[in-house]
């Protein structure tokens, strides 16, 4: 820069090598820098949800079509839910369990979302239909397989979850997620990611 | 290597291009004349091998991409109707899915070369390199390729590999979002896929030119790992040698694909994904492509927790470390001597390492908890809870023993009967393959280099070129004058 420099050079001592030019070089890569930067953003941003994705993201469901011992299977936003129409004998087997020795412990009273009333409708099971593994589906009543505690069994490295959807074998580390949902009327639910 | 440029245009054209742009001057320097080791064996025919597969997956690509629509309604149906409807619409994509596999073939070949050659040393660290991040670059292609037939294969493999990325600290949820575009493999994933799935094979084009560019600075290694001394003596002109060995070669490789395209078109791809992707229902076993086995079982050696880091985390870092650590070759191997010719552990550890990568893709394709072999009979276990609640078994040969101990157990014991299988499982070889993986770069080949007394090498490649042809008079390949 130096031979560029020519006031500030024969000027000497602290100004030595600071020139007009330097600053008009930091300055230009600044802006470019920042101009580069505001411009990946959009570049990067483009990437995640659009809004119309963001806007698939709940769903109403009538609860009272699902058959007893039965279940129904809905994606939303492409990602799949399980709602379960549990028997008393599974309500049961989900109730008698010992919390404590589970892997990932939870309740069945906490793994069920209150009515408008605060009362809770234990037949009604809502949960993830994403192994929490690696992501499979597990199946269940519909493909005829319930796993050796009766709730599902991911075929793909053999975890088994309970009526309640609680991991209890195979190498799943964490429960079955219960989704955002509510009641909206007694039958009527609305699941949201 | 490359030296002073002998090329002399002839016509008066080709002056005037000469003179404003070289072009012919560099094809020439870099393709005719460029002085190539005599003594390179077949193992050096597929970086030719893999140009030409490059341009195949290129054009028949371009050509499905005519037909293909990216969308989830209608991917798979545009597969089916290039299939059925597209007046040889199957033979491209049969040459284009099973060009895939051949590149890989050609690719490990090609990495085997330079490991056991030790191509990735001084002065070709940066050539070694390059190739690495082709490699990258095709993995990454050939992964987004196989969603596009949107089968189910297609959809729960990437639902695997995109949750896996889930597992990283941190930023894990936010590159899976972004990747994916939402909140699961859908619409926006495949056309992004797409997208990326036709502009990465040109970036690798771009990649493969900077890697032949390295080439011809360092110029070719060659079998004995001694570098050329005497030009006139140890090269020959690189065409038309290596131009007709090559040709040779890439038609016998040709063969080998044409006979897959047409005898065996879908032996190497998976039935499922002649099923279309339904995202309510996983395959019972979901594999990736055989080219990726060996890191799918990487992957699933993983399965236990190194203190603070849980087994998900480190199967992933393990699987991407497997690749990642070809970047550092060139700086574990401490041995001087390139070519394990003259390397006589190095060679034998070699061998098992060659050994444990096509093993671990034989694990890969395995459910790692079947068993491999028995150590026993199968017998039947009653599994049931005593009196305190404890959870018990006992075996049994026979059935009609197991039932009796059943039924004079109470109820409460909730006693049930199943197969209890005892043998080798498919996940213990694929830890021990995993281990020796590792094992090899990250202590066999730092090690050896120190401790390891190499064998005598040639004085140089003529000398070891003359040496093994000395009986058969005249068969000495002469340079060019
Ligand atoms: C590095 C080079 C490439 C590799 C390794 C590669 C690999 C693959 C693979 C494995 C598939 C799935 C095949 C199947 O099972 O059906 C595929 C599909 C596809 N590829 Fe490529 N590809 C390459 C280059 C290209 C290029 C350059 C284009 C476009 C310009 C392209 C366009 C397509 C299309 C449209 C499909 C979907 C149709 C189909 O599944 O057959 N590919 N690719
Ligand atoms: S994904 Fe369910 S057990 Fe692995």
């Amino acid at each position: 820069m130096a031979e560029h420099g020519s006031d500030s050079q024969s000027a000497g001592g602290a100004h030595a090598g600071e020139t007009r030019r330097d600053f008009i070089h930091i300055a230009a890569v600044t802006v470019a820098g920042g101009g580069a930067a505001a411009l990946a953003w959009p570049f990067l941003q483009q990437l995640g949800p659009a809004a119309d994705t963001r806007a698939l993201s709940s769903t109403e469901v009538d609860v009272s079509k699902v058959p007893l011992g039965g279940e129904i299977r809905i994606l939303i936003g492409g990602m799949p839910f399980f709602v379960r129409h549990r028997t008393d004998a599974e309500i049961q087997d989900a109730r008698n369990v010992d919390v404590s020795t589970l892997r990932d412990p939870q309740t069945d009273d906490d793994r069920l979302q209150p009515k408008a009333d605060g009362t809770r409708n234990p037949a009604i099971l809502v949960t993830s239909g994403s192994c929490t593994h690696l992501g499979c589906v597990p199946v269940g009543p519909a493909q005829g397989t319930l796993g050796d505690f009766g709730g599902w069994y991911c075929p793909c490295h053999g975890s088994h979850y309970d009526t309640s959807g609680r991991i209890r074998k195979g190498p799943a580390p964490l429960n079955l997620p219960v989704p955002k949902y509510e009641y909206t009327s007694d039958s009527i639910i609305k699941i949201s990611l | 290597m490359s030296g002073p440029s002998t090329y002399e245009p002839k016509s008066g054209f080709t002056r005037w291009l000469d003179a404003r742009l070289p072009i012919a001057r560099l094809a020439y320097d870099s393709f005719v004349d460029f002085p190539t080791p005599k003594n390179l064996n077949y193992w050096w025919t597929f970086g030719g091998i893999l140009a030409i597969c490059l341009v195949t997956q290129i054009l028949t690509g371009v050509v499905l991409a005519m037909h293909y629509v990216a969308s989830t309604d209608q991917a798979f149906a545009s597969v089916e109707r290039i299939m059925r409807d597209v007046d040889y619409g199957w033979l491209i994509r049969f040459i284009h899915a099973n060009g895939a596999s051949m590149f890989f073939l050609a690719v490990y070949i090609h990495m085997f070369r330079g490991l056991y050659y030790g191509s990735y040393k001084a002065p070709r660290e940066v050539l070694w390199i390059l190739g690495c991040v082709i490699y990258l670059l095709m993995v990454a292609t050939a992964f987004m390729g196989y969603v596009l037939p949107w089968g189910q294969m297609s959809f729960h493999g990437s639902a695997v590999i995109t949750n896996l990325l889930g597992a990283i600290p941190l930023v894990g949820e936010t590159i899976k979002t972004y990747l994916m575009g939402g909140p699961a493999i859908g619409d926006p994933t495949l056309n992004r896929f797409f997208s990326l799935h036709y502009l990465l094979p040109f970036v690798i084009a771009g990649v493969v030119v900077l890697h032949v560019w390295a080439l011809h600075v360092a110029g070719n290694g060659n079998p004995t790992g001694v570098s050329v001394k005497e030009v006139k003596k140890d090269t020959v002109p690189f065409h038309p040698y290596y131009t007709v060995k090559d040709g040779f070669a890439i038609l016998l490789f040709l063969m080998l694909f044409a006979a897959f395209v047409f005898y065996f078109p879908n032996i190497l791809g998976h039935a499922d994904n002649s099923i279309e992707a339904n995202p309510l229902q996983t395959p019972a076993h979901i594999v990736p492509e055989w080219y990726l086995l060996p890191f799918y079982a990487i992957l699933r050696a993983i399965t236990f927790d190194v203190g603070p880091i849980p087994a998900k985390l480190l199967g992933v870092l393990a699987m991407f470390g497997a690749i990642l650590i070809l970047f550092v070759l060139p700086w574990l191997d401490t041995s001087k001597v390139r070519s394990m010719r003259y390397r006589p552990i190095a060679q034998q550890m070699f061998v098992l390492f060659v050994l444990s990568a096509v093993g671990l893709g034989f694990c890969g394709a395995n459910n790692p908890d079947d068993l491999i072999f028995k150590f026993r009979e199968d017998k039947l276990s009653v599994s049931y809870s005593d009196t305190n609640g404890v959870a018990q078994a006992r075996l049994f040969d026979d059935f009609g023993e197991a039932k009796a101990f059943q039924s004079s157990l109470p109820p409460t014991a909730a006693a049930s009967i199943e197969v209890s299988a005892s043998g080798f499982k498919w996940l213990w070889l694929s830890q021990g393959l995993s281990a020796y993986y590792f094992l090899y770069f990250l202590v066999v080949l730092p090690l050896l280099g120190i401790v390891e007394k190499p064998k005598p090498r040639p004085a140089s490649i003529a000398d070891s070129v003359h040496r093994r042809t000395k009986s058969e008079a005249g068969a000495v390949p002469q340079a060019a004058e």
